[in-house]
Parts: structure tokens; C-alpha cells; sequence
């Protein structure tokens, strides 16, 4: 018995001396004491701990940097370009980096760590993401399945982004539903509104995100949000007429692009196409009209495929392609913008590219 | 039966290199052995790093033993101590590399972790403490093993290296044909036995 316990009390005290030895360790060679770290030349600097990775140390100032694996060095996604003080490109990240990447020193965040004052370059709109935790304000129905969600951000925080793009937005776990799930929503809102956020968001049968938003969520409660993402935004440099497609929730982002241009009095002609099945699933509508009399270029076409019994509806009628391939004639200093389903948008690619647009004065997101 | 504490330091030094090589005698540390010996870049990577971990390891676990473990009467948790301060060594070392040798570290960090795991190093440990060694003895053969495993893991990548376009029967490409290589190093390195004999 006393052989027994004198064992397990010399290996407990080894194992104890070690650990102790290893902490002392850490605190002694981990400590690289406070570092500057310049982003963008002195678009923003700040002072922290060294000692972490380069990827931890950056999303701690809430720069989100994007990552998939969590740092492991297997999805090459955390890149960012350093000017000084880092040390030499790592084995595990040379499979990740191209040769001229090579040069230029970008390097894997995740895999720098942070020992000494540092520059890094940033791509400005990565800059720009940020994590939000909002409260809701409003929360309105618009049709039978879509509804309008209007997220306040916390006092002194704003957003910047340009309209059309999206930010991810986090559920919390609710109902039968264990787990935090994020999906992408399009901005609703115009970049002037930099205190709220809005996203109409159509009810997916089944589906997490937007059960969770329909049925769980209440004004009050708080969201997290993170963004903005996407290169769905206005160009227009090279265009006078901007012709936009949507259908259902695919308003949201040409909502945004519309407010925005009206309100920065750019002077594009804008036709939006906004397509749906019965009059109960067109909503927005007095807002539409408000905008065509702020703005005399924007003119707003409601088509509906399938008029119900009784919906008295004077408007266009028929698929949303043939709608839009009726009023189009040529491409000739245009562009289009769509938002919607993937099948809606791809049959309105093909209308768009019978008519003369090229590839490239077609922008979209898929839903 | 040899009397190992009377041998000469040198004489295990270079015995541990050419006649009781810990890869090509005793065939110890194969897996990394194995698997990162296609390129000699990282070959050579690797065998410093095991040198380097097996020369400290030795020193250590010499003193934990001769004035931990015996003293305590526990012996027969060798193993299990052993381990566990290789285990707490390998994190100091890369630690310490990381903050004052960074270019060493940029090229054998991804390896020190491996390393903890890698036999030679239990191995070493244990043989000097079965063969009774001195702590000058348990220094030069942690050297002598350190190199030793390192000079073979060259040599195989050298060899790797250049029948890399060789044509191969399909059955023997990769594993097969490095183990056959191994083999017939193994052969040439008896031509050394009887030089010396430490085991
Ligand atoms: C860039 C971008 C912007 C987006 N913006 C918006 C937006 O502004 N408003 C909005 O409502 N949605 C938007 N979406 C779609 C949104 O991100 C979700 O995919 C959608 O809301 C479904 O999420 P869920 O968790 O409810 O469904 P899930 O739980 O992911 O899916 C449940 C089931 O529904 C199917 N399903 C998924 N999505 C759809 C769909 N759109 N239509 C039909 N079936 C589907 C799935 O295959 C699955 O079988 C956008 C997507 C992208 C990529
Ligand atoms: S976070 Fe995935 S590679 Fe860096």
C-alpha cells in the first residue's frame, strides 16, 4: 500500500514539476511583450500582446479575416500581406501561395506569429467586416412568407458597406434545433442608414435560418451579424441605363442599390423588374412608388406569372422573361443587375444575353 | 557479456553511428523514417531535429533517472516518466527555438511535434539506462545516435531522390521499394560489425 501510494505521489510530482516547468516556460519565451501593428499604412494601427498568431491576434481587434479551417493551415483562405516583421514563409504554407504571392511576402495568418511590431496590408473591404450584435427593432410581415427584419446596432457602432452586398447572419439555437447555423442575407437598407441593418428574408420550408427568423425571433431579442461580403454592387461607370431583375426576397439588395443612387443623385435610368406569382406575394410596393417620385429615372414593373381570382391586376403579366424580354431592346449602354433563385436568374442571363449584354455588364447574387 | 560502463565514450560515439545504428540495426524510428524520407530537403530537416532531441532527451532522462527516478525507487514507471519528460522537453525546445532561433524553427517547428512520438528517442533513452552508460557515455551516444539516424534518413532520401523517375514494377513503388532499399542498406552497414560492439 505504501509502495503504491509513494508511486502515485512521485509520478504526481514529476508530472506537477513538469507542468510547472512548462508554464514558466510559456510566460519566459512567450512573452514577446507589447507590439504595434500597423494595417493599411497607418489606416490603423493598435498595440496588443504579441505571442499569438497573426489571424487570432487580428480577429481579437475584431478584424475578420476570412478562415474555414480554424487556423490548421488547410484552407489557404487567412492570407495577408506583410511588410515587416514577420519571419520566413513556413513549409506548411508554401502549397497555399503562388509564386508572385511568394514575393510580395503574403503570408497565411494563421501561421505568423506575432513577435514584433508589424505592417500588414489588408484589402480594405476585409477591413471593413465586422461583427455586430444587434438588436431587433422591427420585425414586419410583407407577404405570407417573407418578412422584414430591421436590426439596430448597439449604441456608437456603425456599418459601412455598398449596397448590395450581404452580411452572414448567426442563428441561436431554438426549438428542435440544437446548433448555430449562418446564412447570408443581402443588406436591405441604404449605406446612409449606417445604425441599422435591414434583411427581408423569405421563409424556406424547413429551413434553419429562416424558421428560426419566422418563428423564433421576437423584437427585442438580440442578433449577431458579421459582414459585409460580396461584390454585388453598383459599377454604372460605363452605363446610362441600369436594368434590375429580382424576384421574392431578391428585392432586398435592389432595394439598398436603389435607395443608394437616388439618394447620391446619380443620374442612371433604372428599370426594375420585380417578379411574382399572385398579388398576395408582391409587397413593397407604396415604398416603389414613393422612390419613383423621389427619383423621375426609376420607373418599378411589378409582373405577375399567375394573377389569383380576384387580385384585379392591371399590371404586367406573365413570366418575369418574358416581361423583361418584351421591354428590352438592345444592350447598348446598359447594365443589369439580379437578385433571386439560381433557376430564375439563369433563364434571365439567357433573356439578357439574346438581347446583346455581354457577360460582363451582368452582375448578380444568387440566393 | 560486454562490460558497457567501461567502454570508452568514443567508442560508443561512433559505434552508435556505424555498428548499432538506431535505424539500420535496430530499426527504430521508422515510421518518420518511412514517410518523410521522399525529399532530402525535409530528410535533412527532420534528422536535425531528431539530433538535436535526442542529444538533450539523453542528458536529461540520464539526470531524471539517476537522481529522480532511483532515489524514489520507482524504476518500474521508467516509461511512463520517460515519456512524459521527452513530451515537456520537445515543447520547451520548440518554444525556445521560436523565440531565439527563428529561421531554425521556420524549418524544423513542423517536425518537432512529430518528433515527440518518434522511438529512436524512447529508444536511445532506454538503452543507455539498460546498458548501465555513464553520463559521458549517455552524451556521446545520444550524439552518435542523433547522427547516426540522421546520416541514414539522408542517405535513403539521396536514394529516394534519384529513382524518383526510375520505372518500378507497380507492387513495389513507394513503401515496398524503400523497404527493400533499407534492407540492403542495413546489409552494407553489418559490413561495419566487429569494429566495434557496443550491444
Ligand atoms: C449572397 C446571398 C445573399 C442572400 N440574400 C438573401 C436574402 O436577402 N433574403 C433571403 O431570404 N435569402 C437570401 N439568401 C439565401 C439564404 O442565405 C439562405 O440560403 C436561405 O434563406 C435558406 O436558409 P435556411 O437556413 O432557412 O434553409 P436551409 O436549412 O439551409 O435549407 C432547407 C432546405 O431548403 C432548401 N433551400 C435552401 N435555400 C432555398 C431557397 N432559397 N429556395 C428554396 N429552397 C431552398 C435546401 O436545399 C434545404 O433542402 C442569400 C444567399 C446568398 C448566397
Ligand atoms: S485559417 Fe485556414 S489556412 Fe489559415
Amino acid at each position: 500500500m505504501a509502495e503504491i501510494l509513494q508511486t502515485i505521489g512521485s509520478v504526481t510530482g514529476i508530472s506537477l514539476v513538469l507542468a510547472v516547468i512548462i508554464s514558466l516556460a510559456e510566460k519566459w519565451l512567450n512573452n514577446y511583450g507589447q507590439v504595434n501593428i500597423d494595417i493599411n499604412r497607418g489606416g490603423r494601427t493598435f498595440t496588443t500582446e504579441g505571442g499569438r498568431s497573426l489571424l487570432s491576434t487580428l480577429s481579437e481587434q475584431k478584424i475578420f479575416i476570412p478562415s474555414a479551417c480554424g487556423g490548421k493551415a488547410t484552407c489557404g483562405l487567412c492570407k495577408v500581406q506583410v511588410l515587416s516583421g514577420s519571419g520566413v514563409i513556413l513549409p506548411t504554407e508554401i502549397p497555399y501561395l503562388t509564386a508572385q504571392e511568394q514575393k510580395d511576402n503574403v503570408r497565411l495568418s494563421c501561421q505568423v506569429k506575432v513577435k514584433n511590431d508589424m505592417a500588414i496590408l489588408i484589402p480594405e473591404e476585409l477591413f471593413n467586416i465586422k461583427e455586430f450584435v444587434g438588436t431587433v427593432e422591427e420585425l414586419r410581415d410583407e407577404t405570407h412568407d417573407i418578412k422584414l427584419l430591421r436590426i439596430r446596432l448597439p449604441e456608437g457602432e456603425t456599418v459601412k458597406f455598398k449596397a448590395g452586398q450581404f452580411m452572414q447572419f448567426y442563428t441561436k439555437p431554438y426549438g428542435k434545433v440544437k446548433e448555430t447555423v449562418f446564412r447570408a442575407y443581402s443588406i436591405a437598407s441604404p449605406p446612409s442608414d449606417n445604425t441599422h441593418i435591414d434583411l427581408i428574408v423569405r421563409l424556406v420550408p424547413g429551413g434553419l435560418a429562416t424558421g428560426y427568423v419566422h418563428q423564433a425571433l421576437q423584437v427585442g431579442d438580440e442578433v449577431r451579424l458579421s459582414g459585409p461580403y460580396g461584390d454585388f454592387y453598383l459599377r454604372g461607370e460605363n452605363a446610362d441605363e441600369l436594368i434590375m431583375i429580382a424576384g421574392g426576397s431578391g428585392l432586398a439588395p435592389i432595394r439598398s442599390l436603389i435607395y443608394d443612387i437616388t439618394e447620391k443623385g446619380l443620374d442612371h435610368k433604372i428599370r426594375f423588374f420585380f417578379g411574382a406569382v399572385a398579388r398576395r406575394d408582391l409587397y413593397a410596393l407604396e415604398e416603389m412608388a414613393q422612390l419613383e417620385k423621389q427619383n423621375p429615372n426609376f420607373t418599378f414593373i411589378p409582373a405577375l406569372s399567375n394573377p389569383a381570382d380576384g387580385d384585379e391586376w392591371e399590371g404586367e403579366t406573365g413570366r418575369i422573361t418574358d416581361v423583361v424580354a418584351r421591354h428590352l431592346d438592345g444592350a447598348e449602354g446598359k447594365e443589369a443587375y439580379l437578385c433571386g433563385s439560381p433557376g430564375m436568374l439563369d433563364a434571365c442571363i439567357a433573356v439578357l444575353n439574346s438581347k446583346g449584354f455581354s457577360d460582363d455588364s451582368i452582375f448578380y447574387d444568387k440566393f | 557479456m560486454i562490460e558497457f560502463s567501461a567502454i570508452s565514450p568514443f567508442v560508443i560515439f561512433f559505434a552508435s553511428i556505424a555498428t548499432s545504428n538506431m535505424i539500420l540495426n535496430n530499426f527504430l524510428g521508422m515510421c518518420s523514417y518511412l514517410t518523410i524520407s521522399s525529399e532530402y530537403k525535409t530528410a535533412t530537416g527532420l534528422g536535425k531535429a531528431v539530433t538535436l532531441v535526442i542529444v538533450v532527451t539523453n542528458v536529461i532522462n540520464w539526470l531524471v533517472y539517476h537522481y529522480v527516478i532511483v532515489p524514489l525507487n520507482i524504476e518500474y514507471m521508467r516509461y511512463i516518466i520517460f515519456i512524459m519528460v521527452i513530451a515537456a522537453l520537445v515543447q520547451i525546445i520548440e518554444m525556445a527555438m521560436d523565440r531565439y532561433l527563428p529561421d531554425l524553427h521556420a524549418n524544423l517547428g513542423i517536425f518537432l511535434p512529430l518528433i515527440t512520438v518518434n522511438c529512436a528517442i524512447l529508444g536511445s533513452t532506454l538503452f543507455m539506462i539498460i546498458r548501465l552508460y555513464g553520463f559521458w557515455q549517455s552524451l556521446l551516444f545520444g550524439i552518435g545516435s542523433g547522427l547516426g539516424w540522421w546520416m541514414a534518413i539522408c542517405m535513403l532520401a539521396a536514394i529516394r531522390e534519384r529513382m524518383a523517375r526510375a520505372k518500378l514494377p507497380p507492387g513495389l513503388a513507394g513503401a515496398g521499394i524503400t523497404f527493400i532499399i533499407t534492407g540492403l542498406m542495413a546489409l552494407a552497414f553489418i559490413g561495419f560489425s566487429g569494429i566495434f560492439t557496443i550491444q
